[in-house]
Parts: C-alpha cells; sequence; structure tokens
C-alpha cells in the first residue's frame, strides 16, 4: 500500500504507517516530489512516528527528498523519530545534521509555520 | 637422607605425609592459648586491623585459629572459605585492606611453623616430613582467605558502581519543554550509553525543545567519550530538541580541540546559568526582575 499523502493548508502530509521496502521508500519520494509541484505547497511533514527501524537506504532517501524540496521553495521537516531510531541512526552514522527534525506532529506544523512566515517576511522587506 | 632430598624436590607431598597430620593438629590444638596469643601480639604490633579493637581483634583471631587447624585436619575448605566471606563482608565496611589480610594470614602461618621447628628441632628428618604436610595446607588456606577477601571487596564494588551509575544521571525539567541535564563524575561508553538513552525517552516524555547538557561535574573526557557526546547531541537533534553544552572547562576544551573531535555542531555556552539563559532565549521566554525589588531600585 503506497503511504497515503495529505494535503494540510499550504503543506503536504505523508504519514508512513508501516515498515517501509525499497520500492515503496522510492514511490514515496517520486509522488512527494510530483506534489509539491502539483499543489505549489510550501511544506512536506514526513511522520515516522511508527517506523521502527530507519536503515540507510530510506535515511537518504528521505534525505534526498528534503534537499530537493529546498530547490523547489519549499521546506520539509522529519517528524516523530523514536528514542530508539534515533540512537540507531547516530550510531550508524546516518546523518541528518542539515535536515529539519521536529519531536511530532504538531510540533512539525509549528516549525514549518514559523519557516513560513519568516520567509514572508523576508520577502515583503 | 640424599634420597629424602630427593623426594623432597620432586614431590612436596608424599604417602608418608599425611600421617604426620594427626601428630600436627593435635600440637597445635595443644598449644591453642600460647599460639593465639602469640599471633595475636604479631597482629598488633605489625599494626594490621587498626580499624578494630583488640578485643575484636582477639575473638576474630581465635575463630580463625580453630577454623583453620579444623581445615589443616580435615582438608575440606568450605567450611574455612565460608567463614572468610562471612569475616570479609564484616571488615570491608570498616576500611580493612587486602594487604591486612593477607598479611594476617601469612602471620599465622609463620607462627605455626615456628611452633613446628620448635617442636621438632631434635629431628631433622620428621620436621621435614611435618612440613611437607603442613606448608602446602597453609598456604592453601592463604590462598582462600585472600581470594575470598580480593572476590568480597569486588562484589561490594560492583554493587557501588550499580548504585552510583543509577543515581548519578537525573534528566531535570527546568521550564516547559526545557531540560537540563548535569553530568556528575567520569564518564565511560557503557554510563554514556545509558545517559542518552534517558536523555531521548525524557525528551519525548516531556516533549521538550530544547536540552542543557551541562558537564561541569566530568573530570576528563577522552575520545570515545566526545564521540558519545557528540551522538547524544545528534540523536536528540533528530527527535527535534536543541542541545546546548555548558561547562566545558579549559582543560577538557583544549583536550577536545587536540583531539580534534569535530564539534562544529555542537553548541556550547560558558556556564550552566548561560546555557539556561540561552535556552529560554530560544525557547521565547523572557526573564525579568519584579518591578520595584526594593526601594533603592525605585529612585
Amino acid at each position: 500500500m503506497p503511504v497515503p499523502i495529505l494535503k494540510q493548508g499550504h503543506y503536504l502530509v505523508a504519514s508512513i504507517q508501516d515498515a517501509l521496502s525499497d520500492g515503496e521508500v522510492l514511490e514515496l519520494q517520486e509522488n512527494l516530489l510530483k506534489q509539491i509541484g502539483d499543489f505549489r505547497a510550501r511544506g512536506i511533514i514526513v511522520d515516522v512516528t511508527a517506523m521502527d527501524v530507519i536503515d540507510s537506504f530510506a535515511s537518504r532517501s528521505l534525505r534526498t527528498v528534503a534537499l530537493t524540496t529546498r530547490l523547489r521553495g519549499a521546506e520539509m521537516v522529519i517528524v516523530g523519530i523514536q528514542p530508539d531510531v534515533a540512537s540507531a541512526m547516530v550510531q550508524f552514522g546516518l546523518l541528518m545534521d542539515d535536515i529539519n527534525t521536529a519531536l511530532n506532529l504538531e510540533e512539525g506544523l509549528e516549525f514549518l509555520d514559523r519557516w513560513t512566515a519568516e520567509r514572508t517576511d523576508a520577502d515583503g522587506g | 637422607m640424599q634420597q629424602d632430598e630427593v623426594t623432597l624436590m620432586q614431590a612436596p607431598r608424599t604417602e608418608g605425609d599425611d600421617s604426620c597430620l594427626p601428630e600436627l593438629v593435635s600440637h597445635l590444638r595443644d598449644n591453642r592459648t600460647g599460639l593465639r596469643e602469640e599471633w595475636a601480639q604479631r597482629i598488633t604490633d605489625a599494626q594490621l586491623l587498626s580499624a578494630m579493637s583488640e578485643e575484636e581483634i582477639f575473638s576474630e583471631v581465635t575463630s580463625v585459629f580453630d577454623k583453620y587447624v579444623d581445615t589443616l585436619e580435615t582438608g575440606s575448605v568450605e567450611s574455612l572459605q565460608e567463614y572468610a566471606e562471612d569475616l570479609s563482608e564484616r571488615i570491608i565496611p570498616r576500611g580493612v585492606e587486602t594487604h591486612e589480610v593477607l598479611g594476617i594470614v601469612l602471620l599465622l602461618r609463620d607462627v605455626l611453623a615456628r611452633s613446628l621447628f620448635q617442636k621438632y628441632q631434635e629431628d631433622f628428618e620428621l620436621l621435614n616430613r611435618v612440613l611437607d604436610a603442613y606448608e602446602p595446607a597453609a598456604n592453601r588456606i592463604a590462598v582462600i582467605v585472600g581470594v575470598s577477601f580480593v572476590q568480597e571487596r569486588e562484589r561490594v564494588i560492583g554493587q557501588q558502581q550499580a548504585t552510583i551509575r543509577e543515581l548519578s544521571t537525573p534528566v531535570l525539567q527546568v521550564r516547559e519543554r526545557l531540560l537540563a541535564l548535569p553530568i556528575i563524575g567520569e564518564l565511560d561508553s557503557q554510563r554514556a550509553a545509558q545517559l542518552t538513552d534517558q536523555l531521548l525517552n525524557a525528551v519525548r516524555s516531556n516533549r521538550a525543545r530544547v536540552v542543557v547538557i551541562d558537564i561541569t561535574g566530568v573530570p576528563s573526557i577522552d575520545k570515545n567519550v566526545a564521540n558519545h557526546l557528540v551522538q547524544t547531541v545528534r540523536a536528540c537533534r533528530l527527535m527535534g530538541a536543541a542541545v546546548l553544552v555548558t561547562g566545558l572547562s579549559s582543560d577538557i576544551a583544549r583536550t577536545l580541540v587536540t583531539l580534534g573531535v569535530d564539534l562544529s555542531m555542537m553548541d556550547t555556552v560558558g556556564d550552566l546559568q548561560g546555557g539556561i539563559e540561552e535556552a529560554e532565549h530560544l525557547l521565547g521566554y523572557e526573564v525579568r526582575k519584579a518591578q520595584a525589588a526594593s526601594p533603592e531600585d525605585k529612585r
């Protein structure tokens, strides 16, 4: 089952409900990038709360989406990384220093609101 | 005579040795009071067991002496071992050292050996046989007592380490969404991993957005520990919490630079106060002095 992508205001929310195969990861990547253009979204939230494992392929793909999103003038934030997953990712050296993360969906939305506000301010000034 | 010497060198314990044991044991039993007193006297003279009073020493000496002779007689070390463990458990909290325990047991061995020399000085061959029986047994006893003591000590140390580990990593909530983690004491890999674990879980349950890690109480740091710290910071970031590290002493700062640990992603603030202030700023708090705190301020 493909990961559902919900439109929420100016943002897209992809909530991953299960462990993903590499194919599903690629499909998600493609869908997200396509829908940024379709909906002129300003931000993407990827919710990984339900993921027990984030392997190198998944983290690299998510990172690619984030960097691509940035190039298209939007911002992505990953939310809901669990403590164990965070420890494991750091131990395996899956670095996401340049990627935004937030504790949960609520925080992620707040982050994007702030980001958008700053950007509009900057554009206006 | 020559043949005797050869036997002595090749196999210290020959068939005939055991026959000496009963005689040996009864000699020690007959002279119990004298030997015991001499032993206690020599312990006091050597200033061993300074943590204990003379009466205590004497009563322990009596039990040890009896167990010692029993063990020589039966060759069974179990009761002595049990007693040694029990004794260690009692005297370790009072600060008795390993060298004292070993010294005492060796003193007893010497006292008894002297008395054997005295008794058998006329008959050198018999003395040799008696010593053949006595020495291995006595040495074995010394080893058992020493090992029990050290094992007991290690057990106590292990227990204390576990306690320290559990006590020493409190994660404190300072304000809504602001956590402080004061680290006190030496950090090793195991403790660092446990600490990361606790911190990450606290980040989730307190919905923290900023964490201040204070390492004022960490005396020294090496490459592994520094890397652990960096990993902790990264893992917190992944969970959406910013991390400020405070209280790096100049020594630690210099070590980190010399080791070449990549700290580019670590935000540091001089001391805990500064860290908390910075964190409050990040969270949008503004701390202000209450108006008119004192009459002088009003002017």
